[in-house]
């Protein structure tokens, strides 16, 4: 589950991470009353105003803007509210900003330059450790850094036996280059990271710019935080912080009838039992030359009730010009699954698209014959080849 | 020969009284396998589908000479009774448990380090070798007893494997699902070593997924090792879009190395036959025995 940015920095700063100041605001108006009221708290000149929506590349797409004056702050926030930001990373279509987070500038002038820096913390899935990923080369997109520099990304494991030690965090400010007051502020900066990341379950806490300001202290200016979903069941303020404006409706609605959804833009859906399987399916959907319309894992027991509900969700999609329903029998008997699916297209009525329903295993051959008889536009097979040839037939 | 469950497994049960540890206990002795008990805290002292309920893991062993145990607690409670059944000296663990938390599964993982118990799982459907012992919950009927060894990561893309290898006119010596999460106990190359070893197997099923980079290592040590069984590999998640989880936690890619494609790629170069389509791995199978 991903957080805004204003809740992962709220979320940072109930651990002692220090952040870049801001409050989150949905009208122009009380965007100028927070940048007032930061202005009053941390003496700040000018105001940062930053979308928060769940897409990184913000500032590519004018999502991210810097203003002067409190008339600056009504102008700019007017903009940025409700506009549809399209980043490299929203997808053509963009996501609608709903709120702002007004900030405190940090490019004050001082003593010493300003230092962008990355640091992330997460699984090495490899090691099955956490890990800190560090670099010089902040304010960028790391991949690319990862890319063209690899030798200015650093690692550093977290053993899980004694944790993060007090040494790492020198290493890490001392490999930052980092000296004097700067090089103490990173000290806390780190550990308080790797506490506030393991605290909240979190499976990834991105922080980019890690930013050192002229006055040599080290603070987070954007937070990319996601919480492991196997872990909400013990953090439920965090689970509080879901926004689900952020995700598609039919995902949503998938959700609370407990099916596995993601919507995918091809034409022709899929139900399958077992993630595994049901990945497997899409990609025959597209050697058979249809693209899957959806992933969509009803579970082990399928079901009569689950299939109804999944089938109503992929007719959902306006795009799905046909349906591959791919059942392996094993616990779950084929012909229950089979009279389950001819009394939904019984009860959904005028079924105006090809169904190929492939079920295999327990009862597989009665379930076929109980479909055959029913009398339904339903095409029957058995093994997966059949069933790629039923897609390419219907998607010529 | 098989690996690491025969018809000489004494399989304990670990939440042997709640509804998904009795039907899978019954449907386990049904299939033949040893259930010598089970563990319910709280519970011991009773008797269960005429077996044994004991209070701890430990106990259980003392009392059954248990050497494996298949769990069924909470996602809650699971790494703890991961944990027990390591220090009650079980070698085989097998957690079905689903939605375990990371956290949890990291420092189960490092528990185990310094133990001798080997962790198949968590979110899996178990182990199987035909016709002596399923430890798990898939059907049993599905897996013909053979040479070929499956490890794959998905609970029904197994069976299909299986279905396939068996209508291809083979069989299989035992099947592996080592589970989709992003933390297991048992990864793809270590499953596949265990295979390696095992004179019954002579070809191997490999099956896999996005996310993760257990494919790659399995595949550079089978090239590294000079394997000389076969070994077909499907990937499963071609059309899986980027930072989308499908289904399984580890389910999700997240760079460029993990990725059906780069996976496929790097199996390929390893020299292991590589099927596009789910579809032809029984036929690869035979095809790849045949040469």
């Amino acid at each position: 589950m991903n957080l805004h940015e204003y809740q992962g920095k709220a979320l940072l700063s109930q651990f002692g991470v220090a952040i870049q100041q801001g409050i989150p605001v949905h009208t122009a108006d009380d965007a100028v009353q927070a940048a007032r009221q930061l202005q009053e708290s941390t003496g700040t000149k000018c105001w940062v105003l930053k979308a928060q929506i769940h897409a990184g590349g913000r500032g590519k797409g004018g999502g991210v803007k810097v203003a002067q004056s409190l008339e600056e702050v009504r102008e700019k926030a007017g903009k940025i509210l409700g506009m549809q930001l399209v980043t490299p990373q929203t997808g053509p279509l963009g996501k609608k900003v709903y709120q702002i987070l007004v900030a405190q500038d940090v490019y004050y002038g001082g003593t010493s330059p300003v230092q962008e820096f990355y640091m992330s913390v997460l699984l090495d899935r490899s090691l099955g450790k956490n890990i800190i990923v560090y670099s010089t080369e902040g304010g960028m997109d790391i991949e690319k850094v990862a890319d063209e520099r690899p030798d200015k990304i650093h690692k550093e494991v977290i053993d899980p036996s004694v944790g993060l030690m007090p040494f790492q965090a020198r290493k890490i400010a001392r490999n930052l280059g980092l000296q004097g007051q700067a090089f103490r502020e990173m000290t806390r900066f780190v550990p308080a990271l790797v506490n506030a990341y393991e605290q909240s379950d979190a499976s990834l806490f991105e922080i980019n710019p890690l930013f050192k300001t002229s006055d040599d202290r080290i603070i987070a200016v954007d937070a990319k935080v996601s919480i492991d979903e196997n872990a909400l069941y013990r953090h439920l303020d965090l689970e509080a912080l879901r926004d689900i404006r952020e995700e598609d409706p039919t995902e949503v609605e998938a959700g609370e009838h407990n099916l596995n959804y993601v919507k995918l833009d091809g034409n022709v859906g899929c139900m399958v039992n077992g993630a595994g399987l049901a990945m497997a399916t899409m990609d025959i959907i597209q050697l058979s030359g249809g693209k899957p319309a959806n992933f969509l894992d009803v579970g082990g027991t399928a079901s009569a009730e689950r299939v109804a509900n999944a089938f109503r969700i992929i007719r959902k999609d306006p795009n799905v010009k046909a349906i591959l329903v791919n059942i392996f029998g094993g616990i779950v008997r084929c012909d229950r699954v089979a009279q389950g699916i001819v009394d939904v297209c019984k009860q959904l009525g005028n079924m105006d698209i090809p169904l190929i329903v492939r079920l295999q295993g327990t009862n597989a051959s009665e379930a076929r014959a109980l479909l055959d008889a029913s009398g339904l536009p339903i095409q029957a097979v058995t093994g997966l080849h059949e069933a790629a040839e039923q897609v390419r037939a219907c998607v010529a | 020969m098989s690996i690491l469950v025969n018809r000489n497994s004494r399989i304990l049960v670990q939440g042997f009284t709640g509804n998904e540890g009795t039907f899978h206990a019954e449907q386990m002795t049904a299939y033949g396998s040893g259930v010598v008990g089970g563990v319910t805290p709280g519970k011991g002292g009773q008797q269960h589908l005429g077996l044994p309920v004991f209070d701890t893991v430990s106990e259980a062993r003392e009392q059954t000479g248990a050497n494996t145990s298949i769990i069924f607690v909470p996602p809650a409670f699971a790494a703890d009774a991961i944990m027990e059944a390591a220090d009650a000296g079980v070698e085989v663990i097998v957690c079905i448990t689903e939605g375990i938390p990371t956290r949890d599964m990291i420092a189960v993982r490092e528990y185990l380090r310094s133990r001798n118990s080997r962790l198949i799982g968590p979110n899996c459907p178990g182990i199987i070798t035909p016709d002596e012992a399923k430890v798990g919950i898939m059907p049993g009927f599905v897996f013909k007893k053979g040479n070929i060894g499956i490890v794959s990561r998905s609970g029904t893309l197994t069976y299909e494997a299986a279905d396939q290898v068996v209508k291809a006119g083979m069989g299989i010596s035992t099947a592996i699902g080592i589970g989709g999460d992003p933390v297991i106990g048992t990864t793809t190359r270590e499953a596949v070593e265990l295979f390696a070893a095992d004179p019954e197997t002579e070809a191997i099923v490999l099956i896999g997924e996005i996310g993760g980079q257990m494919e790659a290592d399995a595949a550079r040590w089978i090239r590294d090792t000079h394997l000389s069984k076969p070994v077909i590999g499907f990937i499963a998640g071609q059309t899986a879009p980027p930072g989308r989880r499908m289904g399984h936690a580890g389910a999700v890619v997240g760079g460029t190395e993990d990725t059906a494609a780069a996976k496929m790629r790097i199996m390929e170069e390893c020299g292991l036959h590589v099927v596009a389509s789910p579809a032809d791995i029984g036929r690869t199978v035979r095809e790849a025995l045949a040469k």
